[in-house]
């Protein structure tokens, strides 16, 4: 039993990556096909990996009902949401003019929607504590805010006509230097960890505990 | 019964949709949303003030509807399509035509795969989901691997390198000479930056610096960017609130008290 909580994941990790590494090199049908059917069993896999974080949810706020701690009454509005709304989903589909496509729009549209437009105000409010121009790259920072956002409000064409047109440029020039970079480093730290993966080096993903 | 079943799996609910869809779309019950949203609007709102339990019930019942959601949209998009058509071919609305799917028992195999991961709910039974990380990440890392090289590695490089004008013979192509310059050292100052097997002095510090600045200069651009992005959102349910729920006419005579009409 020991072989299989311990070995037997990093062998299977190595057999699958080497196997879809190579299929790559390969073209022909059948490896086309295995590529093809293993996307399919990857989706199946992410399919039952949202069942158990549902489960954890609902777990996490069972538990807190049945412990009756401060507050239980807002997990037990959470379990109510989530039973109808799964109800009503599996039965009608949110198709519009459905129960469910009208809770779709009148509660779950609104509230997304509401939540992230309250991100404005916290970003303001860090915006106010990072565009402090202490440094000289702060002081990058805060001019390449300050140009991006002016530049694409009809107050930034008031000032000067020139602002959207320099924004523009910062966008498509300084920025996408600044982010190739990032993007490469970060497709170079993915083959290292590919890499480190398939050959049982990087373990992490196996978690601690028995 | 068992018609019953296949019609809610196959979700042919056609005999009861019109009748439904009035009853939804027109008389009190977009009324009747548009005051629950602009409710549920405030109560997400009252969190810029304080945490309060305005704002906890809000956030409550978007975690319950959101989790149902992300779990019909994997079940119809995902599961539905991939797993249980294969399973049992007769539920597919398409069985017996070309289309339909055809019977694939070896889908069994990421069911079991993902039973593993449910098996974490039992204590002591954790393990059994490393099997499904195993197979799941070192299959997806050999599927990244190549592709990450051919698809986006070189690509990338390529179009840094190809983008340089190597003649100048106009003002214009000065300015593209100018901005591939731009746009190479910068990429390459920051990846400079991010070689850290090297001490950052001399040349090798000088360069990493261009790179916090155009690191620096992608940063704020990108936050401006995203500020735009949510006080757009913001005006949107500014506007709901003032246009859809209070209401154009009443909004109007409030601003007209104020400019004295």
């Amino acid at each position: 039993m020991q072989f299989f909580r311990k070995q037997f994941p990093v062998l299977l990790a190595f057999v699958m990556g080497m196997l879809l590494f190579v299929q790559y090199f390969v073209p022909s049908k059948l490896s086309k096909g295995f590529y093809e059917g293993f996307a399919d069993w990857l989706i199946v896999i992410a399919g039952f990996a949202a069942i158990f974080a549902i489960a954890s949810l609902l777990h996490y706020h069972m538990g807190k009902i049945r412990k009756r701690v401060l507050g239980y009454g807002f997990s037990v509005i959470t379990i109510v949401a989530f039973i109808q709304m799964l109800v009503l989903g599996f039965v009608f589909h949110y198709r519009p003019g459905t129960p469910a496509g009208w809770e779709y729009q009148w509660l779950f549209v609104p509230m997304q929607a509401t939540m992230f437009a309250t991100l404005a105000f916290f970003i303001a409010s860090a915006a106010f504590r990072a565009f402090r121009a202490r440094t000289w790259e702060a002081l990058a920072l805060l001019l390449a805010g300050l140009i991006v956002m002016i530049g694409r409000v009809p107050i930034g064409e008031f000032i000067s006509p020139h602002l959207s047109t320099f924004s523009d440029w910062i966008l498509n020039n300084p920025n996408m230097a600044g982010y190739r970079g990032i993007l490469l480093g970060v497709a170079l730290a993915q083959i290292a960890i590919a890499v480190r993966i398939i050959f049982g080096i990087e373990r992490t993903y196996m978690g601690g505990g028995d | 019964m068992t018609h019953l079943a296949i019609i809610l799996l196959q979700n042919d609910l056609a005999p009861w949709q019109e009748v439904m869809s009035t009853f939804l779309t027109e008389g009190g019950m977009p009324v009747l949303g548009t005051w629950i949203a602009a409710g549920l609007t405030l109560c997400m709102l009252s969190f810029v003030y304080k945490d309060n339990p305005f704002f906890r019930f809000g956030e409550h019942l978007y975690l319950g509807i959101s989790a149902a959601y992300v779990m019909t949209i994997y079940w119809f998009n995902f599961l539905k399509p991939k797993f249980v058509y294969p399973l049992i071919p007769v539920l597919d609305p398409h069985y017996g035509t070309p289309e339909g799917t055809s019977l694939n028992l070896w889908i069994i195999v990421p069911g079991i795969l993902g039973v593993f991961i449910l098996m974490r709910l039992i204590p002591g039974q954790g393990w059994f989901s490393r099997i499904t990380f195993a197979f799941y990440i070192g299959g997806f890392t050999g599927v990244a691997l190549p592709r990450i090289f051919a698809g986006f590695l070189l690509p990338q490089f390529f179009a840094t390198m190809e983008a340089i004008p190597w003649r100048v013979n106009s003002i214009d192509s000065a300015v593209l000479l100018l901005n591939s310059l731009i746009l190479f050292i910068g990429a390459l100052s920051v990846l400079v930056y991010f070689f850290f097997s090297m001490e950052h002095r001399g040349f090798i510090g000088r360069v990493s610096r261009v790179g916090i600045y155009m690191l620096m200069i992608a940063f704020g651009a990108s936050f401006g960017y995203t500020i735009m992005a949510r006080v757009s959102l913001l005006i949107g349910r500014m506007q709901f609130l003032m246009f859809d729920w209070i209401g154009e006419e009443i909004v109007a005579r409030i601003a007209s008290l104020f400019h004295g009409g």
